[in-house]
Parts: structure tokens; C-alpha cells; sequence
């Protein structure tokens, strides 16, 4: 029976952590250290570093809190955002990461997969594909945080950069993100029927029978999650005081919670799937 | 003597380092990040790690002519460990991409996971599974002596180890319906197909208890 991982996801804007609904409006949570940390201690499988804003602008500036993550966090890094050349790739490896995710730079080079799965090792090469649903059910890759459209179809995709090299793939649902609607079981199930490497699904979930469903019916290998954990950590933690005031704070500093998504944490989580059967890491 | 805890980490341009160097700090080891030969002959303790093709290991290694230094310490008792590809390297020969020649200071070769038995796990193994040895008492004095059997370990490997002489086994792994062997003892030399740095708190513990292996070679040897 394969072993599931739970991997929080951190989105990163300049030094806060941020979370937004669709990949867009994004909110300030705190700060990505004690996140990293606090989800470590409570048992993750991996952490998931994404640089939100890398794309649009072009950089990459999550160096400095990988170095500092990584210093105390003994569990596999991927960071993604704004990953071009193959030196982006060493500087982000060097920086402390174990894998680098790519969306964008693969989607106008797919040859950008195979040269840097062939130089670090396929597991070391995550693409991402960030897929809109479109009204003829048909579900299209999309970059810069689904802002850019690209005409390419989802599933092909997958096999295509399964065939280029990639490791792994994390198959974000735009539609979904942030939503607390669910997973998108009809997509994961065409996603991970396509390709034989692991996916890593992300977006929508609302509670933890959620993921247990898109593990079950969906075949996911991982889930990703980010609303559901770090809704429940700023309700329980003084985050508004550590985080720096660059961006959208108003949501942090009302301390509401986000009423449709079942706040939790990772070791409930795991102890959910555990108790249905699902293997995994305690 | 020199610094006692000084371990020296082998760089062959293969491979996240950062993340072995800072377990060894959290082991109360001196880690240093070196491809030159003359660190490497007089490390008080080697690690070999990586991640990536072995040949292209292989050959990186022979280039920065450590291959020869690496042999002699290991002969001199030196506490080493091999992590990852850094354990199948030490392996007498891979079937990786063709054929190539390991180290072969442990007798054996290194298979691919058979496409044909997978039962429907994936090629590479990327994630956690448990490391198990029938005999218990098989992990007195290494670096697994305060783990409980069946904890997890981070993986992440399309090819596995098949040593000669079962009796260097020191964890095996079950995966694709394969049971296999996932770490080694012989003598001075620990090596593991999981990453211990990787492996959360589990791992760190595995990291100090080598460390205390260190010392207490260092002052049984006076």
C-alpha cells in the first residue's frame, strides 16, 4: 500500500505568507518561518515553498527564508516561483530546497524539463500545472497563477512532461483554490490516469474527508493543503504581531475565520485518514 | 589530536548538502563541505552523500581523485557514512543506465525496482516507508540502536542495493512488492538508501546516535 503525504503549502509574497482565493487576492497570514516551523513539529510529510508573485515580477526571493527554514526543518523542501534556468534551479538547491517546481518557464520550453531533469535527477524536477475547468468541461494549463492563458490541455500535458522527465506533478485546480469547495475529483481522476508518476493535488479542500476522498476516488498521492491549516494557526496564534505590514493585513488584523473551511490541523488530519485505512506517516 | 567531531562532507556537485551539513550541527558534529582530497584525508569522520546518475557520480568522483583517499580512510577504520546514492556507490557494480563500476568496498550490485512487479507503485519511490531488521538486537551500537522498529524513513530511489553477504543488512524496506535491503553496517561503515536528514526528528536521532559512535571510537582509540 503506497504511504500518503500531507504537505502544507506555503505561498509567499516579498517576507509574509499569504493565502488568496483563485491564486489571486491574497491576504497576509504571517510569517513563513513560524508556519514552516509550527506544521513541522506537527508532523509534515513535506513543506511546499511557493513564491506568488515571482512570475510577474520575474525573481525569485524566497532564498533568505529557505536558508532560514531549512536550518531547523528536517523534512523534504520543494520551493517554486519564478524558476527559468538551470541556474535558477542551483541557486534555489544551493539556497537549502530539495526540489524545484516549475510552471511557467516549462510551459514556454518544455525542453527546460528534460535538460534540468537529466542534470539534478527526475526527483529532483516538480512541474506544476494549474488547470481552469472551461465551460466545455475541457480542463486548460494555465501560468503566472492562472492569470495567463495557454490553450494547452491538461492531461496531455501531464503525460507530455511525465515523458520529458518530471518527477512529480502538482495539479492545482484555480477554480478550487482557496475555496473550501472540494477538490475537483474529475480532474484528479483524468490527471492521475494519464500520467503514472506521483501527483500532488492542491486546491479546494474543505475538511479532512475531503482529502480522504480525493486520496480514495481520486488516486492522489499527496495532498497539498494550505487554507485549512493556516486559518487554524492564525486563530490560535499572535501572527498579526510578527508579520511584517507589507500587504493586505485587514483580514489577519480582523481575526475572522474563513466561515466554509473547516479549520484543523495536520496531526488530525492524519489521524482521520489513518482511522479509514489510509497509510500514512504518524 | 585535531578536532574529534570533525566530519568531513563530501561535495561532488550532486545533490542538496545543506541540509546533511545542518543535521550534523544538530548532532553536535563539525561539519565541513569539501572536494578536496587532502580535508577528506584527514576528516575524523567522512559522509558520502547524493542524489542523481551513478555514473555521472562515479566519474565526478574519479576526476576530483577521491575515490583512492576514500578507500584509504574507510581501511583506517574512519567512521564513514554513505546516504543515498552515497550508499550504492560504495557497491561493487550498477545496472544504472548500462554498467558501470562502483567503489566496491561492499560486495554486491544495485538493481532497478522491476517495472514487471511494481503492483502498481510507483517508479521512483518518492516519499516515507518504514525500515524494519527480524533481529532487533542487529541494531545495537549503530546508529538505529534508540529507534523503534517500523518507523519511516524519507525515500527517494528507482534503484535499490543487493549485497552479497546478508549479514551486512542492517534495515530492509518493503516496496513494489520487493522487500530489499535499505541500509548497511560493515564495520566502520553505515550507509542507508533513505535520507536520515530528510526524515524529520527520527532522523536527527539517527544522526546523533553516529555521532556518539564517533566519539566513542576516538576514545577507545585513545
Amino acid at each position: 500500500m503506497k504511504t500518503i503525504r500531507i504537505i502544507p503549502r506555503l505561498d509567499i509574497k516579498g517576507p509574509n505568507l499569504v493565502k488568496g482565493i483563485h491564486l489571486e487576492g491574497l491576504r497576509v497570514l504571517g510569517r513563513p518561518e513560524d508556519f514552516a516551523k509550527y506544521y513541522y513539529e506537527d508532523g509534515a510529510d513535506e513543506l511546499f515553498f511557493q513564491d506568488v508573485v515571482a512570475s510577474l515580477y520575474e525573481r525569485n526571493s524566497l532564498h533568505e527564508i529557505i536558508t532560514k527554514t531549512v536550518k531547523e526543518i528536517f523534512i523534504p523542501i520543494t520551493v517554486g516561483g519564478g524558476i527559468r534556468t538551470i541556474t535558477d534551479i542551483r541557486n534555489v538547491l544551493r539556497a537549502g530546497a530539495d526540489k524545484v517546481c516549475i510552471n511557467t518557464a516549462a510551459i514556454n520550453n518544455p525542453d527546460f524539463i528534460r535538460q534540468a531533469s537529466r542534470m539534478f535527477g527526475s526527483s529532483t524536477i516538480v512541474v506544476a500545472i494549474e488547470t481552469i475547468r472551461q465551460t466545455d468541461g475541457r480542463y486548460l494549463a494555465y501560468t503566472d497563477n492562472g492569470r495567463e492563458y495557454t490553450g494547452i490541455e491538461a492531461t496531455e500535458w501531464a503525460e507530455r512532461v511525465e515523458e520529458l522527465g518530471a518527477g512529480e506533478i502538482v495539479l492545482t485546480s484555480v477554480d478550487r483554490d482557496g475555496t473550501g469547495d472540494g477538490f475537483d475529483l474529475d480532474l484528479v481522476t483524468k490527471i492521475t490516469r494519464a500520467a503514472s508518476i506521483p501527483i500532488i493535488v492542491h486546491g479546494g479542500a474543505r475538511d479532512s474527508s475531503d482529502i480522504l476522498s480525493v486520496i480514495r476516488d481520486g488516486n492522489a498521492d499527496a495532498v497539498a493543503v494550505a487554507s485549512i491549516l493556516h486559518y487554524n494557526y492564525i486563530k490560535h496564534h499572535n501572527s498579526e504581531k510578527a508579520c511584517s505590514e507589507e500587504g493586505n493585513v485587514e483580514f489577519l488584523l480582523s481575526r475572522k475565520s474563513f466561515s466554509k473551511i473547516q479549520n484543523t490541523t495536520l496531526h488530525e488530519i492524519k489521524e482521520f485518514l489513518q482511522l479509514n485505512d489510509i497509510s500514512l506517516r504518524l | 589530536m585535531s578536532d574529534t567531531n570533525a566530519v568531513v562532507i563530501i561535495d561532488y556537485q550532486l545533490g542538496n548538502l545543506f541540509s546533511v551539513y545542518q543535521a550534523c550541527l544538530h548532532a553536535g558534529l563539525h561539519p565541513m563541505i569539501t572536494s578536496e582530497k587532502r580535508d577528506l584525508l584527514n576528516a575524523q569522520a567522512v559522509i558520502l552523500p547524493g542524489v542523481g546518475a551513478f555514473g555521472d557520480a562515479m566519474m565526478t568522483l574519479k576526476k576530483l581523485d577521491l575515490i583512492e583517499p576514500l578507500k584509504t580512510q574507510v581501511k583506517k577504520g574512519v567512521p564513514f557514512l554513505g546516504i543515498c546514492l552515497g550508499m550504492q556507490l560504495l557497491f561493487t557494480e550498477s545496472e544504472e543506465f548500462g554498467h558501470y563500476k562502483g567503489i566496491g568496498l561492499i560486495e554486491g550490485s544495485i538493481l532497478r525496482f522491476s517495472e514487471k512487479d511494481r503492483n502498481s507503485m510507483k517508479i521512483p519511490q518518492i516519499g516515507w516507508n518504514t525500515v524494519y531488521h527480524p533481529d532487533p538486537n542487529k541494531w545495537d551500537g549503530t546508529p538505529l540502536a534508540t529507534i523503534e522498529q517500523n518507523k519511516f524513513m524519507y525515500f527517494v530511489h528507482s534503484y535499490y542495493a543487493k549485497p552479497e553477504h546478508s549479514d551486512l543488512i542492517l534495515t530492509q524496506t518493503n516496496y513494489a512488492g520487493l522487500e530489499y535491503c535499505s541500509a548497511i553496517h560493515k564495520e566502520n561503515v553505515i550507509a542507508t538508501q533513505f535520507h536520515p536528514e530528510k526524515s524529520g526528528e527520527i532522523g536527527i536521532k539517527f544522526y546523533r546516535n553516529w555521532a556518539k559512535m564517533i566519539n566513542e571510537y576516538y576514545r577507545s582509540e585513545g
